[in-house]
């Protein structure tokens, strides 16, 4: 790891709902809940800030409704924030990512960021084919070249594994764990510097999960991409996060060095939490 | 003494806030101690004395409670290991400072000698080299050859041990942490990790060890620190358990 | 029985007095307008009218009738064409319509005569001139639809200029079948921005599209949008840079260009049709117009010849 920043993100807040002026002073794990039971609106995330370097992966744990998911989808731009600030560096160039206008978000969603999500229906289009589907994206980078983007595609799928003489196959075609391998080469498929993983293993075999897990490993060691694993599962954090944000209830409850983390938490609840999985 | 200490502990002291049980639980109290460069400094004391938890300290596995470890860099920077920024801390031990523990995590995938050669390549080191010279401390500290290419997940204490060993000296840190390295290993494979670690002292290395044979302190250390458990838990009945959790 | 086809003809025409010239009234003529010239101010965009109810069924060509008769004035002269043809059914009734509706205009079967052509299918053969509006009548103005069933989506990837998914499809279809098997309606990016759906024309018409000197107009009635291709505007077919876009090939088994079996054309798009008595597979223009010039020319040189 380097001392490079990749993002920066300040008080980042999401709430669904119109939102009144106790909203934030009446959620949080103090008070047992994510819904304001002044106007019924949620907070799904508040405060959240926190840094990423390059070749990092940060772990972000909590249960659902923690707000986890939310943070991160807010950074891929598939929910607008209610308030904050995230700073992407890239290049030389910094973007405020919520600043930029639909044409930019798209860029750096296309371009710089990759999105590995739980359920491959939302990473993946089911009505093309796996290569088709690495296509999308190269094409997206505005890649015309068909061989190209052929081989491209075959190299992507033979890094994460991925029998390449299935390319051509729908993804439905395909086992849970496979269906996650081409959404990783998909998301990989521009090399972006900056890799969102949403509760990736989730639903798979143990030993999938291990492969999988494997793969991203190698993958943060290869391309230094910076990430951040969303997820329940303390394994997983163990295995991938050298840093680790627990939340609650919308919030951040503690954040450090993910060993010191799991052997000395220091909030009464990832006590707990922590406790259970052992 | 003319030589700059790399690490200095001043009243290092860790307590433990058990929130279910709400109960405080001191592990150390007010420990100082020094690192040397080519110096092993051991730590000896009673079960419960809080050894591992200086070292867990120093690596930040635990936040110390007070106290200041203040480290000095290959660049010649003071950092206080204490309160360091976390990716500092990540960066040093990438870099600077490693840990040799009993336990080790590993992948289910991963061949041994990638988990040995690991650290190297993490530090730009081709993957061939990194490799090359996993194989070869394997050899040294007696693990079979056929075992090299295989996950080390299903091996033995002993076999784990030699793989963290490996692992840990292989990278030569600046600091290198070593808690009870030896273990579990046969007094032949013992006589050779003795030999490794003189050989990492000639290159400078310093190093913080607990030994569970006092012979060992006797052969390798340069200095002694003797730790008392902190006042009101000499009879804490779980409390090295807690140490290693 | 001619007699009477004659009277209905000659009511209608006493009716339709009582219609504003150009059926509809001037202000819905002037939403057009206004909608042409956005079209032509943003080239490739499909611009929103509200199309307006025509007395025939629509996707009988009401999108480019609307543009016709919003356009045509008394001084015009108007060529209808059909798959290349104007003695088809639909080429005849818009004809005849707008002859009606429009009483002073002059209408005329031959391309080089015509200053508005309005065309379902084909773009005539013989290069158009600055002076000529072509008007083709679109039943899906959307290339996008394809992949994205939402409008509201669809409108964003046209903003963006997102296209990757429809390059996805040309990518699946050389996987599938080694080539684009797309045929007609063939996606074509125009001043480098928008992609539009090209209409019915065969892949054939499309290089001339690009670059076209006469004003290109596209209606789409039931959808209700207009979309221009102005003149000398670039209008690139969506290829990859190694499997680039082709038109249609007339070449036989034997590699040789088909030609015409009435005209002896070998450079026109060729219909192919099935002789009733020899059984023997027959190809002919599909322009007719420029089937009966090149004739002309034949017989003319022949003559001259014999």
């Amino acid at each position: 790891m380097s001392n490079e920043k990749v993002l920066e993100v300040r008080n980042l807040s999401k709430v669904y709902g119109k939102g009144c002026a106790k909203c934030f002073e009446s959620t949080g794990p103090e008070h047992n809940t994510n819904i304001c039971p002044h106007c019924g609106s949620i907070v799904a995330a508040h405060d959240i800030s926190f840094d990423l370097y390059k070749g990092e992966i940060l772990g972000i744990m909590g249960e659902s409704g923690s707000g986890k998911s939310t943070s991160v989808k807010n950074l891929f731009f598939d929910e607008i924030p209610t308030s904050g600030q995230a700073t992407f560096f890239d290049d030389g160039k910094q973007y405020d990512l919520f600043s930029l206008n639909a044409q930019q978000k798209r860029h750096l969603r296309n371009h710089r960021f990759g999105m590995v999500y739980q359920n491959p229906v939302l990473g993946l289009n089911f009505n093309v084919s796996a290569g088709g589907n690495i296509a999308e994206r190269l094409l997206m980078s505005n890649l015309t070249n068909y061989s190209e983007i052929r081989e491209r595609a075959i190299e992507l799928l033979r890094r994460t594994e991925v029998l390449t003489e299935r390319m051509d196959e729908m993804p439905k075609n395909f086992s849970g764990g496979m269906q996650q391998r081409v959404q990783i080469a998909k998301a990989l498929a521009t090399n972006p510097p900056l890799l969102f993983l949403d509760e990736v293993t989730t639903g798979l075999d143990l030993s999938v999960q291990a492969a999988i897990l494997d793969l991203i490993m190698e993958i943060q060691r290869e391309s230094q991409t910076a990430m951040i694993v969303v997820t329940h599962d303390l394994g997983v954090i163990r295995l991938l996060a050298g840093r680790t944000i627990v939340m609650k209830y919308g919030r951040i409850i503690e954040t450090g060095l993910t060993d010191q983390i799991l052997e000395d938490p220091q909030d009464a609840y990832t006590q707990r939490l922590v406790a259970s999985a052992l | 003494m003319s030589i700059q200490p790399i690490l200095e502990v001043e009243d290092f002291s860790k307590t433990f806030m058990l929130h279910e049980q709400g109960k405080e639980l001191p592990s150390s109290h007010s420990v100082f101690l020094k690192a040397y460069p080519g110096r092993l400094t051991a730590l000896i004391g009673p079960t419960g004395a809080g050894k591992s938890t200086v070292l867990k300290g120093i690596y930040r596995t635990y936040l110390p409670t007070s106290g200041r470890m203040m480290f000095t860099t290959e660049q010649g920077q003071q950092i206080d290991l204490a309160t360091a920024d976390e990716h500092q801390i990540l960066e040093l031990r990438k870099e600077e400072i490693g840990f040799v523990t009993q336990f080790l995590h590993t992948l289910p995938r991963q061949s041994t000698e990638d988990v040995v050669a690991m650290p190297l390549i993490k530090k730009g080191i081709s993957r061939e080299i990194a490799l090359e010279k996993a194989r070869e401390i394997l050899g040294q500290l007696n693990l079979p050859e056929r075992l090299w290419a295989v996950s080390p997940a299903t091996f033995s204490g002993g076999e784990k041990q030699r793989v963290n060993l490996a692992r840990g000296l292989l990278a030569q840190p600046r600091l290198l942490l070593l808690d009870e390295p030896t273990a579990s290993l046969d007094p032949k494979t013992t006589d050779r990790v003795v030999e490794l670690i003189n050989n990492l002292k000639q290159t400078g290395t310093a190093m913080i060890a607990i030994f569970h044979d006092m012979d060992l302190v006797e052969k390798l250390a340069d200095d002694v620190v003797e730790l008392a458990p902190p006042i009101g838990t000499e009879n804490f009945f779980n409390s090295d358990t807690n140490e290693n959790a | 029985m001619p007699n009477q086809a004659n009277t209905s003809d000659i009511q209608f025409r006493q009716a339709s007095v009582e219609y504003n010239f150009g059926f509809l009234d001037e202000y819905a003529k002037k939403e057009v307008r206004r909608s042409v010239l956005k079209a032509i101010a943003i080239p490739g965009y499909q611009v929103p009218y509200s199309s307006r109810e025509m007395p025939m069924g629509r996707g009988f060509g009401t999108g480019g009738l609307q543009l016709t008769l919003s356009l045509i004035g008394k001084q015009d002269t108007l060529k209808v064409i059909d798959q290349g043809s104007d003695d088809s059914v639909n080429a005849v009734n818009l004809r005849s319509f707008i002859e009606m509706t429009c009483p002073g205009i002059d209408t005329t079967t031959k391309v080089s005569e015509a200053n508005l052509i309005q065309s379902r299918h084909r773009i005539p053969e013989q290069a158009l001139r600055e002076d000529q509006v072509l008007v083709l009548q679109v039943p899906y103005p959307d290339a996008l639809v394809v992949v994205e069933p939402s409008e509201d989506k669809r409108k964003i990837m046209h903003g963006e200029a997102d296209y990757s998914r429809l390059l996805v499809k040309l990518y699946e279809d050389i996987v599938k079948f080694d080539e684009i098997t797309i045929s007609h309606r063939y996606p074509t990016r125009i001043n480098r921005h928008y992609v539009i759906d090209s209409s019915p024309i065969p892949r054939w018409d499309v290089p001339k599209m690009n670059d076209s000197r006469a004003l290109i107009l596209l209606g789409a009635g039931r959808e209700k949008k207009i979309y221009a291709v102005p003149p000398y505007t670039l209008a690139e077919p969506l290829e990859f840079d190694d499997v680039p876009f082709r038109v249609e090939s007339f070449d036989d088994e034997t590699d040789k260009r088909r030609t015409c079996h009435r005209c002896g054309c070998d450079h026109s798009f060729l219909d192919e049709f099935v002789d009733a008595i020899s059984g023997e597979k027959l190809y002919q223009c599909s322009d007719s117009d420029y089937c009966d010039e090149q004739l002309k020319a034949r017989s003319v040189k022949q003559g001259l010849e014999g």
